[in-house]
């Protein structure tokens, strides 16, 4: 007893003032940044917050790759997750938001991904990595947004089912469109042919860039998993910038009573066009993404179709519509839970299904909200939780 | 010259004549009331009015410029803002940004500006902040202006609609039964500070009330309609006695 006892003591001594001056230090640097971070208003805590996590998230994943961690299957996701992700987020901001349904963001997707890889490969060998891919992200950014723009001229004079139902075909158009398009470069420069291969009448020397439904190959593998995580973070400050400015109180006011939105004289097509435009680049952002990442860029109804809008969508609507954060855990955990899943093989996709059937019962169904209610498992009663834990 | 000067306004749904052949003439700063039966147009003049709807015929001018069919957002720029019958508010946003998006026209800065959050940003917002916190104390609703609008009680929300219609900074104010679902001390209340407003903003108001109570206290002059067809105009007192009203409306 007298031995612990005085081990005990001699520690103290030692451990204590070291402990003594890392918290004096800790409290010096710490407070202020709780004293900036509790003045700030909610949405902008609840940014900072996701943008914590995703960065923390970010230091684990690349720790364990480094160290050998990550199986090869995970590490092919990285990069396609935070690409689905941003489209989630730019959909979140045309059906959250602007208040309308679209179905064809998967379109915007593939208009970005065939841009920017199509100058890429075609500017391979002429312009230096860093400053082509730059260019390429801003040319498929602004693409998407422009088809975006076009887009959303007619159809947001249409609303509800009729904008969903036009949206969906304007994804399959797309999508159809550049599996008929063959496109070749050679001394000559550019040829365009939509009906196949030897129509293009290319030298000798000539190269494939689009080849139909082959799509494009060879596409300078660029984004890592950095650049998507950084890209990622910079969409949502965009999103919430914007949804917290004069235009999105103005778009927000637009989906809130259109009637009311337009006597207090806001113009309202001008509103409307613009959240969708933002909405498309995003998802424009996205492809870029997915395009330098992959070798073989084609377009198929998985990656570019309806089905993948449509998945997106489920992003969307599971994370919680008007929540951007809610989008992005939603399209990393239903990105990743079919492949964690593999092992399981025949039942996969069934327990998939049941996973999504539950999670949306759990965010949705009236019971189970009240029952949460009750036993405080709503998101503000558990930051609640935390905040009475800091106090004590 | 008339700040509002209605000639032979009409429209028409269909076969059915909803008003005909309206006239009204409103001088700068009267308050003026619009009565009559339920169904008699009178919230579809105030839709004509504000561009809702687009009137059949008849023309109608503001501050001697013709707004006839022109969009609600121009309409509104050019001076008239209204409230509803049945409260439109932007529910899913607090009092304070209710006000603001009313701002909205009055304060500038891009959407570029926003996103990038640019020193302009800061600074506007602050002086919307300020504008806007200063139209809710006339309401007593600053304390409550972080609150969701939908979540107000619903005096509040009508008195909210008025704040953010005065946001826009109108020349003329329609209101479309303010009174409307309150208790006699809301309405004494509610008369209290249509005065007030007009007092303190200068503004034209036109409005339409079924409180007789309301209307014979605040009103100057008074049009009547029935059946879309106007029945009787002119100064409160000589309208109210007028024996055709007393007998379509106020009853015998």
């Amino acid at each position: 007893m007298k031995i612990l006892e005085k081990l005990k003591k001699s520690t103290q001594k030692i451990i204590g003032p070291v402990a003594d001056t890392v918290s004096k230090y800790a409290k010096k640097v710490i407070t202020p940044v709780v004293n900036l971070y509790k003045k700030l208003n909610k949405p902008t805590k609840k940014l900072i917050r996701t943008e914590t996590v995703i960065l923390a998230l970010f230091a684990v994943v690349s720790v364990m790759e480094s160290s050998g961690n990550l199986t090869s299957l995970m590490k092919g996701l990285l990069v396609p997750v935070c690409a689905y992700s941003l489209v989630a987020v730019g959909l979140n901001l045309c059906v959250g938001y602007l208040g309308e349904l679209s179905l064809g963001h998967a379109g915007f997707m593939c208009v970005g991904a065939f841009t920017s890889a199509l100058f890429s490969r075609t500017f391979q060998d002429v312009i230096p990595d860093v400053p082509r891919f730059i260019i390429a992200l801003v040319l498929g950014t602004a693409v998407a947004a422009l088809f975006g723009f076009l887009i959303a001229i007619p159809v947001l004079r249409l609303s509800g089912d009729y904008l969903a139902i036009v949206t969906l075909a304007f994804g399959e158009i797309i999508k159809n469109v550049i599996n008929v398009l063959y496109v070749g470069k050679d001394s000559k420069g550019l040829h365009f042919s939509m009906k196949d291969q030897m129509s293009l009448n290319m030298d000798l020397d000539g190269m494939m860039l689009i080849n139909g439904p082959q799509g494009i190959t060879g596409t300078p593998r660029q984004s890592t998993f950095l650049i998507a995580v950084l890209l990622l973070m910079l969409a949502l400050i965009v999103t919430h910038n914007f949804v917290h400015s004069r235009t999105g109180r103005a778009v927000m006011a637009i989906r809130d009573n259109q009637i009311a939105a337009e006597t207090v004289g806001l113009p309202v097509t001008k509103y409307k066009l613009v959240a969708f435009t933002l909405s498309a680049a995003i998802a424009g952002v996205g492809g870029v993404l997915y395009a330098h990442n992959i070798n073989s860029l084609t377009a198929t109804t998985n990656n570019f179709g309806y089905n993948m809008s449509i998945m997106i969508l489920v992003y969307v609507v599971l994370g919680g519509i008007g929540n951007f954060s809610g989008s992005v855990i939603a399209a990393v955990v239903l990105t990743m839970l079919p492949e964690l899943l593999r092992g399981l093989s025949t039942y996969r996709m069934l327990i998939y299904s049941i996973v999504l059937i539950g999670l949306m019962l759990f965010n949705w169904a009236p019971g189970i909200l009240k029952w949460r209610e009750a036993h405080g498992l709503n998101a503000t009663a558990i930051i609640g939780r935390f905040k009475k834990k800091e106090v004590q | 010259m008339a700040l509002l000067e209605v000639n032979n306004l009409g429209i028409s749904f269909g076969g059915l004549r909803a008003v005909d052949e309206f006239n009204l003439k409103i001088e700068q700063g009267e308050l003026y009331g619009l009565i009559g039966p339920n169904g008699a147009g009178k919230t579809t003049v105030f839709n004509m009015l504000t561009g809702i709807y687009k009137p059949t015929d008849g023309t109608i001018f503001l501050d001697g410029k013709d707004v006839t069919g022109k969009k609600t957002a121009e309409i509104n720029k050019a001076g008239v803002a209204r409230t509803f019958q049945n409260i439109r508010l932007f529910g899913d946003q607090s009092v304070l940004d209710n006000v603001k998006i009313g701002l909205h026209n009055s304060f500038e800065y891009g959407t570029a500006t926003g996103i990038f959050r640019l020193p302009k940003f800061f600074s506007t917002e602050k002086k919307m902040d300020k504008k806007a916190l200063e139209l809710l104390s006339v309401f007593g609703l600053d304390t409550m202006a972080n609150v969701l609008a939908s979540n107000l009680p619903y005096g509040k929300q009508r008195e909210l609609e008025i704040a953010r219609a005065l946001a826009t900074n109108p020349k003329l104010l329609l209101l479309d039964e303010p009174a409307a679902g309150m208790n006699p001390n809301e309405t004494r209340d509610l008369m209290n500070t249509i005065a007030l407003i007009r007092k303190e903003f200068g503004v034209t108001i036109l409005l339409i009330e079924h409180d007789m109570k309301l209307v014979s206290g605040i009103c100057e002059k008074l049009t009547v309609l029935n059946f879309g067809r106007v029945l009787a105009q002119g100064e409160t007192s000589a309208v109210l006695n007028d024996p055709e009203v007393i007998k379509a409306y106020l009853g015998e």
